[in-house]
């Protein structure tokens, strides 16, 4: 043995290329047809829209062949598919808003904008950001930078309430919704803290019912992170906001610890306290009622708080039925908040059933593809940070999908890449930065490992350096 | 770690399923009770942003969907609204709809179950789903004619082609335009309804098919039906005919119209048509009793609630249980004995065809966007009224009326005509309807008719059907005829 060679591993740049292409096209298709299906024609810009959608997409990609050559190379693409999808979806809204009188429009104008600004963002944390490890020193400053991200619309002068939620922070002519930011600072927080604390808060306490329960005095952070949901939820009446964030926690916690003890307890205290805050506050109970009630003509017409919104999106929905009415046909801008809360009722109704179906299926993988990246990335807070990460997307995804399609209460979420948003596009496209980033390190070949390749032979797979750690190695 | 990521990659595919699973219920299995909840408004505007088919009479759009620059794409257009109101109904949004565009809205919206691979293939080529064509029986000159002979006057025609069941003119008047209940400015459409709801006559009511009055002497066809069918008379048995018939178990009593006899006593059954007797035949319809009259009148179509042709009409009416004075008053078509135009129409045609009563249809055909015919109505026995004996006797009697008895207005030269005319008691104080039902030509008929003018029209108590009603009738049979 006298050379050592790294092990050839397919980097998947190339496969990244195409996937990226094939993303491109279903964006700007959607786009031309949109203008088609609207007004009979293809859009005027539609050379300007595909130029700026293909260089920010291709921006990313260079920017991963020069920093991160071994990232994930269908997280990208995803990503792309769904901004692509969800900008066609505003456009169409907007075309359709502009013919009403007094209705804002313009909307996919901006998240163009925002688009490229989240682009722009998401390239500089991977130019920036060498290696992850690095966010684990900033863990209590995550904390802090979190819970005041969470507060910031609870301050006077800053917040603003908005249809009920106080979810708005405005700091000068920028508003912004800080929840969004602050799931990324508390994932960073959650994974430094808990891959500290892991061994302690995995110490068996008394056997329950045949459940490991957790020893009393390490149940602290859990009650602390549960108190802060339940003020977010209360104070700020963002029931989408506080679900998100513990749910998040308590996924992590398990990941951390392994005790399912710790889910059980997470959604005890979870379910407890929102049906307290249910009975106790009138408009988390409204939330409630217009859910399991939706269709009551009482409850329908109640305003605020009915399930107008959410009937008339499930209508919508139902009336784009299996193959939808294609894209500009139907009349998604009867449901108020189309563009935002309601994309997903916007898409189903014109991309019907079958394309709600592939949307879903490219977020599935997405967060898939952040969970495996969080198997293969060898070190505990990266696993834990892409773990928590890929499926905030997820939940996030389930809660507002879920909620339009009245699987469980409504909340005032925003789907990931797909709803008009800039704070919820630009945190996301952070996540997935994040992730690529992780990802990069997983499945980057490990530095010091030779491959025993006899002469002509079969290469003799390296020898695992770890074996506790073998599923984190690289396919 | 790995173990928990695993499991937690794992709780993700199965929220991801309970998701499509949610989508599915909401777009598959519930799709068709949400589209189908009064609230929600997107139906409506599907179906007003569809092409909706049109309704044609011979060829012609009477009402048809027009592009136009507004949230709802097409608006509904009629020409000659008025002529044809009572067919057509009307489309609104406001409004709702009535007769043909409500009763065939799954075919002019393109929804029928029929129309099921015209929309599939709609959806594969792209194509803008129109909604068919429905192609009405209607003759336009008949129609005409009928609305022409009204004018002013309340009242309603129905002309049958007896040999199908084709109706080939419907007309309720006072009419209305359903141009101003479709539009698509609420408060115009509001207004019109108000207006028009709240207007003498009931425009929107149609009375060809919607009301029933009592058919007064018309129903002494069905009394002589009943008569001949049961075997003991025929045109030459004699009946008594006084000035006044007393009735048994009561003070009452009937006389003939005018007050005076009826040429004749006893009266054979052909001059008491022909003359109308109103003596002869009360006591004919107790001699026959109740229950035969009532199985006769059923016979042509009474009491039948479930008749659509394919719009709902009426149910023309024999009294359930009568004693001997309510029988008498019911064979002359008094008492509680009430009848549609369209069902004595029926009577008419049902005799014409030697007994054999046709389904009244209004809908010839479903014509898909791209012409194909989806359906055809075929004609159908609806029932066998009377023998054919009994239908060449009656006809023969019939014959009577128009050439020497009360119905002579109704003459045409060179056609023979058949008919029976009606003046109907209703409301204390108020005139009496004036009826006349026909057919022609009386050898091979191509056309039976009925006519109703509500409180004797513009004639008031000088009013008979003879008078009023059979020149209406005479100017329909022309016009189907040709003359």
């Amino acid at each position: 043995m006298t050379t050592i060679e790294p092990h050839r591993v397919r980097a998947g740049r190339g496969s990244e290329l195409g996937l990226l292409l094939l993303a491109l096209m279903v964006g700007i298709g959607a786009y031309a047809l949109v203008g088609l299906g609207v007004e009979g024609e293809v859009p005027a810009d539609v050379v300007g829209y595909s130029t700026g959608l293909t260089a920010l997409a291709l921006l990313m990609h260079v920017v991963l062949r020069w920093r991160a050559p071994y990232a994930d190379p269908v997280i990208l693409p995803l990503t792309v598919g769904l901004n692509g999808v969800g900008l066609a979806m505003i456009y169409r809204l907007d075309l359709a808003y502009a013919a009403k009188p007094n209705h804002d429009s313009g909307f996919a104008g901006r998240q163009l904008a925002w688009t490229a600004i989240s682009v722009a963002l998401a390239a500089a944390v991977l130019i920036l950001l060498r290696d992850h490890r690095t966010l684990r020193r900033y863990t209590y400053t995550a904390m802090v930078v979190g819970l005041g991200l969470v507060a910031l619309p609870l301050v006077p002068g800053i917040g603003q309430q908005i249809n009920g939620a106080r979810i708005w922070a405005h700091i000068g002519p920028i508003g912004m919704q800080p929840a969004e930011f602050a799931k990324i600072a508390l994932a960073v927080f959650f994974a430094g803290y808990l891959v500290t604390h892991r061994d302690t808060l995995a110490l068996a306490g008394s056997k329950v019912l045949g459940l490991q329960l957790p020893r009393a005095r390490d149940l602290g952070p859990i009650i602390i992170v549960w108190a802060a949901s339940l003020a977010v939820l209360v104070f700020e009446r963002d029931l989408g906001t506080s679900l998100l964030l513990f749910g998040m926690f308590v996924a992590m916690l398990y990941l951390a610890t392994e005790r399912l003890s710790w889910v059980v307890i997470g959604l005890l205290l979870f379910v407890g306290g929102a049906a307290l805050a249910a009975t106790a506050f009138s408009h988390v109970g409204a939330r409630f009622e217009a859910w399991l009630h939706a269709f009551d003509p009482d409850v329908y017409g109640r305003s605020p708080g009915g399930s107008g919104q959410l009937v008339q999106g499930l209508f919508g929905m139902a009336g784009g039925g299996l193959f939808g009415t294609g894209l500009g046909q139907g009349r998604p801008d009867m449901v108020p908040y189309a563009e935002s809360d309601f994309i997903v009722a916007s898409l189903g109704e014109e991309l019907g059933l079958t394309g709600l179906m592939a949307l879903l299926m490219i977020s599935l993988v997405l967060a898939e593809r952040g969970l495996r990246t969080a198997i293969g990335v060898r070190d505990g807070f990266g696993k834990l940070l892409a773990g928590g990460l890929a499926f905030v997307v997820a939940f996030q995804t389930f809660v507002v999908v879920g909620g339009v399609t009245r699987l469980i209460p409504l909340t005032g979420l925003t789907t990931p890449f797909l709803a008009y948003g800039g704070s919820s596009l630009l945190a996301n496209w952070v996540i997935v930065a994040l992730l690529l980033r992780i990802s990069n390190d997983a499945r980057r070949p490990a530095p010091v490992v030779s491959a025993l390749t006899p002469a002509g032979g079969i290469p003799v797979p390296a020898p695992q350096d770890d074996p506790t750690e073998r599923f984190g190695r690289v396919r | 770690m790995n173990q928990p990521l695993r499991r937690l990659a794992t709780v993700v595919i199965v929220m991801f399923v309970a998701l499509m699973a949610g989508a599915t219920w909401v777009q598959f299995a519930q799709a068709k009770d949400l589209n189908a909840d009064p609230r929600n408004a997107r139906t409506l505007y599907r179906e007003f942003g569809n092409a909706r088919g049109p309704i044609v009479v011979q060829g012609k759009a009477v009402a048809e969907s027009v592009k136009v620059d507004d949230p709802f794409q097409y608006q509904r257009r009629y020409s000659d609204g008025e002529l044809y109101s009572a067919v057509t109904g009307f489309y609104s949004i406001v409004n709702g709809s009535t007769e043909l565009e409500y009763a065939e809205n799954d075919n002019l919206t393109g929804r029928s179950d029929q129309l099921f691979f015209t929309r599939v293939r709609d959806l594969l080529t792209g194509r803008q789903p129109e909604g068919a064509a429905v192609e009405t029986t209607l003759n336009r000159a008949a129609q005409k004619a009928a609305f022409e002979g009204l004018g002013d006057q309340e009242g309603a025609v129905v002309a049958i082609e007896p040999a199908t069941g084709r109706i080939l003119a419907l007309v309720s008047t006072p009419g209305y335009d359903p141009n101003d209940l479709a539009s698509h400015s609420s408060k115009k459409a509001s207004s019109a309804y108000a207006r028009l709801r709240d207007e003498d006559g009931n425009p929107l009511r149609s009375n060809a098919t919607r009301e029933t009055y009592p058919p007064g002497s018309t129903f002494k066809l069905v009394t002589a039906a009943a008569a001949l069918e049961s075997g003991e008379y025929d045109e030459t048995s004699e009946i008594p005919a006084p000035v006044r018939l007393d009735l048994p178990q009561s003070t009452a009593s009937i006389g003939n119209f005018g007050g005076g006899g009826c040429g004749a006593n006893p009266i054979t059954l052909a001059q008491a048509l022909r003359v109308s007797c109103n003596t002869a035949f009360a006591q004919l319809g107790m001699d026959l009793g109740d229950d035969a009259l009532r199985e006769q009148a059923q016979r042509f179509g009474f009491d039948d609630a479930d008749l659509t042709i394919p719009m709902g009409t009426a149910t023309s009416h024999f009294p359930a249980d009568a004693n001997a004075p309510q029988t008498a008053q019911s064979a002359i078509g008094q008492f509680d004995v009430a009848a549609t135009p369209l069902q004595m129409a029926m009577v008419s045609a049902a005799i014409a065809n030697g007994g054999r009563l046709m389904t009244p249809y209004v809908v010839d055909r479903v014509r898909a966007a791209d012409l194909s015919v989806v359906s055809e109505t075929k004609p159908s026995l609806l029932s066998t009224a009377v023998s054919p004996g009994t239908a060449s006797a009656l006809k023969e009697m019939m014959l009577g009326v128009v050439e020497s008895g009360t119905g002579t207005a109704a003459k045409i030269s060179g056609v023979q005509v058949a008919g029976k005319t009606g003046t109907a008691q209703n409301a204390e104080g108020q005139a009496p309807h004036a009826w006349f039902t026909a057919f022609a030509p009386a050898d091979k008929p191509q056309v039976a008719v009925a006519v109703i003018v509500e409180h004797g029209g513009s004639a008031g108590n000088e009013a008979t059907g003879g008078r009023v009603a059979a020149p209406i009738a005479r100017a329909v049979i022309e016009a189907v005829l040709n003359k």
